[in-house]
């Protein structure tokens, strides 16, 4: 066998071996999307979005857990996107060459990574024991600790892809660095840190285990922060471990939900990232 | 020594040394002031000398090209009058450049002022993400806040002289992203005027243009010689050829030679700047 044959041939293999463990991948995310959609579509009424979680035996929806949700979800992007959109600026734009950014990156990373259990865990100690019961707002910020790490790397790198030498034609016409930074980095990055906050968004939409120690649940309708609020993915949790089908049928549900709002978000994402270099 | 036409090379004086204005117009002009004087600097990028110590004018209304190597410290000597090296922490100057007799290094000389008078243009075009318009109007909103029409007119004024209104008049809302190259590096060019500078200076502002752009550029840098003291670095020596009325040859940190751009063309003092502008080295 010829050297170019061999070539060849080695990429066929690799080739393939990709081609497989792509499809591996793809596979068990089709058979999820599947089971979920079987599942789920029945329960996708209106009721679901109308009726309150019900008893067992009874009729119901999810509208104090979509709405927990919504209000928990939004609350933690407003209070963690500026967080993380500011110190994803420090460690672009002012800390070239500093100490103290390489600890703060280093950092970031393993809230980037840690199991949210933990951040639940952290938020109870310090919020839940604290106050003396569960609540929305411990929710909510449980949830922005998860958004900062999320919103501070996007950021930090969407800035990093702006060419130095955008900001050294800004320095140049003598424009203070406070100026170049929101009107020339943060334009040219725009999209890039737009889709790291809807990633976060996405992210945080299905968490459970945060909000298990947090916000908790509740059965009825509550719009108070204060007290424990209902939420999609607690309820999802603790309706399919129930033993009643109607629960489980309104955990399909709310699973499917929960499954096409983030589709729309990451769509959303891949759309704003592209929308801006098209218009180029 | 005096450099000695050596009959190896094509005879006679290369014909890149063509001045844009004939020597008989420029005897016509006043004698040159000095606008910027350069005292003996140094510059260090954490413990490299990429300059050690050089010292030359710049005259008014006159071009001043920097030729030599790469890495011979052109571009940081352009980067100095400026003090645009400042962004970087490692690096670090010494010596004296007196702007109208200021000294610019110092520290007391506010950095954004100096820049408003001191316009730079880069090698990349730079234009900001923003509308062909607002890539003007940033520079002067810094500065001035002038009623909607004085904007207008000033931007119209910057684009003239850049001589980039004619194919962007109908289309100043469009991204500065869309034009092309050359159009591109006007744009900059228009941009840095339109603070009204009294010193240009230009990084190899045509070396990532095609040759039809680069004539535009060269032609824009002669209309400009009237107004400004242009210092301009290039790696194309027939371009310093055409547009310089002053040459500075580096190497390595160093001026080998600092004469009329007739003069280092046709007979340099120094064997090396013979050597480079003949294409034998570098």
């Amino acid at each position: 066998m010829t050297l170019y044959q061999r070539r060849k041939l080695a990429n066929r293999i690799v080739l393939g071996l990709s081609l497989a463990a792509t499809a591996f991948g793809l596979a068990w995310l089709a058979a999820i999307l599947v089971t979920l959609l079987t599942h789920g579509v029945s329960a996708l009424t209106a009721d679901l979005f109308t009726q309150m979680t019900p008893p067992p035996g009874s009729r119901g929806g999810l509208l104090n857990a979509i709405y927990g949700s919504l209000v928990m979800t939004a609350l933690a992007t407003l209070i963690g996107t500026p967080v993380g959109i500011l110190a994803g600026t420090y460690l672009a734009e002012y800390s070239r060459g500093s100490r103290l950014a390489e600890v703060i990156r280093f950092i970031n990373d393993i809230l980037l990574s840690a199991p949210s259990i933990i951040v639940g865990l952290f938020v109870y100690e310090v919020a839940v024991i604290r106050v003396g019961h569960f609540s929305g707002w411990a929710g909510a910020f449980a949830l922005a600790i998860i958004v900062v790490p999320v919103v501070v790397r996007t950021t930090e790198d969407m800035l990093r892809l702006v060419p130095d030498s955008l900001r050294e034609a800004a320095a140049a016409l003598g424009a203070p660095k406070w100026r170049a930074v929101i009107q020339i980095s943060y334009r040219a990055a725009l999209q890039g840190i737009v889709t790291g906050i809807m990633l976060a968004v996405a992210r945080i939409s299905g968490e459970t285990a945060p909000l298990l120690f947090t916000a908790l649940n509740n059965q009825f309708w509550s719009a108070d922060l204060n007290a424990p609020m209902a939420n999609l993915p607690v309820v999802i949790f603790q309706f399919a471990l129930s033993p009643y089908s109607d629960w489980q049928s309104l955990a399909w549900g709310g699973a499917l939900l929960i499954t096409l709002v983030i589709l729309t978000l990451n769509i959303g994402a891949r759309l704003v990232a592209s929308w801006s270099t098209v218009k180029k | 020594m005096t450099a000695v036409l050596s009959p190896a090379r094509p005879a006679g004086p290369p014909p890149l040394a063509r001045p844009v204005v004939p020597p008989a117009e420029r005897k016509a002009e006043s004698a040159p002031t000095i606008k910027a004087e350069i005292r003996n600097v140094r510059f260090f990028c954490k413990k490299f000398e990429a300059i050690k110590g050089i010292s030359l004018p710049l005259y008014d209304r006159r071009v001043t090209a920097f030729i030599g190597p790469s890495g011979c410290g052109k571009s940081t000597l352009l980067r100095m009058l400026n003090r645009i090296y400042t962004l970087y922490p490692e690096q670090r100057a010494e010596g004296e450049i007196l702007v109208d007799g200021r000294n610019v290094l110092a520290p007391d000389y506010d950095v954004n002022l100096l820049r408003a008078k001191v316009g730079m243009v880069f090698q990349k075009p730079t234009p900001f993400p923003m509308s062909i318009y607002d890539n003007i109007a940033f520079g002067i909103r810094l500065y001035d806040r002038l009623p909607a029409s004085e904007l207008d007119g000033r931007v119209e004024e910057a684009l003239k002289r850049a001589a980039l209104w004619n194919e962007v008049k109908d289309k100043l809302k469009q991204s500065g992203l869309g034009l092309s190259g050359g159009q591109q590096q006007r744009l900059c060019i228009a941009r840095a005027i339109a603070l009204r500078p009294e010193i240009l200076l230009l990084d190899e502002p045509a070396s990532a243009l095609d040759p039809i752009s680069t004539s535009k550029i060269e032609e824009l840098i002669h209309e400009l010689r009237s107004d400004y003291c242009i210092a301009i670095v290039t790696h194309n020596m027939q371009q310093a050829a055409r547009t310089a009325d002053y040459t500075a040859f580096m190497y390595l940190g160093e001026l080998i030679e600092y004469d009329e751009t007739t003069t280092i063309f046709t007979k340099p003092g120094k064997k090396q700047t013979e050597d480079y502008v003949t294409g034998r080295f570098g």
